[in-house]
């Protein structure tokens, strides 16, 4: 067995994923590859919110991924950043917002 | 940034033969990927056949005002092949007789070669269809002598092309050097004051975008939206189309990836967006590139690589459409850089 959990050549591997489950694999990569065209949201703008997301999940070979997809995109490595910062709102807002349910506790128990 | 051409430094990847045992060894030797020549044996493409002739790009010289780090010609200030006017006029020849509706001048910068001038003059007067002159835009500011260039192109209707690797000043100097941002700006500027790139406009400007690292170029429609929209809202410059050209893992780029350990990832990034529909539209199958030297190759690369034609006919002296037409083109696995995604070529995309 490996020493470490991921390894980067694994990223290359992942279509491989079907041959275990060869529909539930097959229909995967068909939504997934539906997903990124350009639709309502543009191919540029599904690449960074797939970046913000690869962070969140803090999925790495998510990051390669994008990252790289977005440097093919001629994405500036501000607006990637931002795209992040995004994400990072999210989650620490996700965490703070959850303070109220605290305070809301809090209030009730020692009103 | 380089500011010394791989051959001045005296490296090792100076040596053509040095890069095409690299590109033949290691992943390629071991069967880890597939040589080009066996992808495009699978879909019956070998050997790849010349066509008929439509371009003939001729490269004046290796001589440069800029050091790129990936420049794939290793050129420089340093360099100091240059074609004579002996061998010009021996192009002229071949351009007068031949079929080719597209002449395009390469180098280096084209532009320092002492009988540039005298040159487009002439060739000009061929009446080919199309005339391009690969511009690297600073020249036209680097020197007073040059300021009058997009005139002297104006004059002779000449189709500029020219690389322009972002529409922003970080990206663009990280590549082609400081302050080749601003200066490529003020040339485009210049070159929009008396016609070129305006809509509808019959003075062609192009451009070119090529990666400013170890990755493959983006859809080349999305990408020209995007930096038509920037120039024209940062700058207010325009200009007709833009060619996205992958980086071939040749010269100071294959340095760039070894050096960056971006070798391997690299090859299977190419590898794995090998797409055979480009192969049937390589620039090799219509185009003959020349050499300061006047010696014939399937393409700029092979220059390069000093991989010459594979025909009786070796020198433009000799030239002789008809047996060139149907050689075999010689490849390695840098042609896979050429049939990535969309395909590659100095007209950028093929599919």
């Amino acid at each position: 067995m490996s020493k470490t959990y991921y390894d980067p050549a694994d990223l290359k591997k992942f279509g491989k994923i079907t041959e275990w489950s060869e529909e539930l694999g097959n229909k995967f990569f068909e939504y997934y590859g539906k997903v990124f065209e350009e639709g309502a949201l543009s191919a540029r703008e599904k690449s960074l919110i797939a970046l913000a997301v690869s962070h969140t999940e803090q999925c790495p070979y998510c990051i390669d991924a994008y990252s790289q997809d977005g440097l093919q995109r001629g994405i500036t490595k501000e607006e990637m950043m931002e795209a992040i910062h995004v994400g990072a709102a999210i989650k620490g807002g996700a965490t703070l917002v959850h303070g109220v349910q605290m305070m809301n506790k809090i209030n009730k128990l020692d009103g | 940034m380089a500011t010394k051409s791989l051959h001045k430094k005296g490296s090792d990847l100076a040596n053509s033969n040095r890069q095409l045992e690299i590109l033949s060894n290691g992943i390629f030797q071991n069967g880890e990927l597939p040589t080009f020549k066996n992808k495009i044996s699978e879909t019956s493409q070998f050997p790849l056949k010349a066509k008929k002739l439509e371009i003939l790009q001729i490269n004046v010289g290796y001589m440069c005002n800029q050091v790129c780090d990936h420049c794939h010609v290793d050129a420089g200030p340093d360099r100091k092949e240059i074609m004579t006017r002996d061998t010009m006029k021996q192009c002229l020849e071949v351009i007068k007789n031949s079929g080719a509706h597209t002449l395009d001048l390469t180098g280096g910068a084209p532009e320092m070669n002492p009988d540039f001038r005298w040159f487009v003059e002439e060739a000009a007067k061929v009446g080919i269809k199309d005339f391009i002159v690969r511009s690297n835009l600073t020249i036209i500011r680097a020197n007073k002598k040059y300021y009058d260039l997009p005139e002297f192109f104006k004059k002779h209707n000449v189709h500029v092309v020219s690389s322009m690797p972002h529409w922003t000043r970080g990206k663009t100097d990280k590549q082609r050097g400081d302050g080749v941002f601003d200066k490529s700006i003020k040339a485009l500027q210049e070159l929009n004051a008396i016609g070129y790139g305006i809509p509808n406009s019959d003075l062609k400007l192009d451009l070119v975008y090529n990666p400013s690292g170890a990755f493959l170029p983006g859809d080349q429609m999305s990408m020209e939206k995007d930096f038509k929209k920037a120039l024209l809202d940062d700058f207010g410059i325009q200009f007709h189309n833009l060619f996205a050209i992958t980086n071939l893992p040749i010269s100071r780029f294959l340095d760039y990836l070894i050096a960056s350990e971006n070798y391997e990832d690299y090859m299977y990034q190419l590898v794995e967006a090998y797409n055979p529909t480009a192969v049937a539209n390589v620039m090799c199958t219509n185009t003959l590139s020349i050499s300061w030297e006047g010696y014939l190759f399937d393409c700029d690369f092979n220059q390069m690589l000093e991989l010459p034609v594979n025909s009786k006919v070796k020198h433009i002296s000799e030239f002789n459409e008809d047996l060139l037409e149907g050689r075999n083109i010689v490849i390695s696995q840098h042609c896979y850089g050429c049939t990535a995604g969309a395909g590659s070529s100095c007209q950028g995309e093929v599919t």
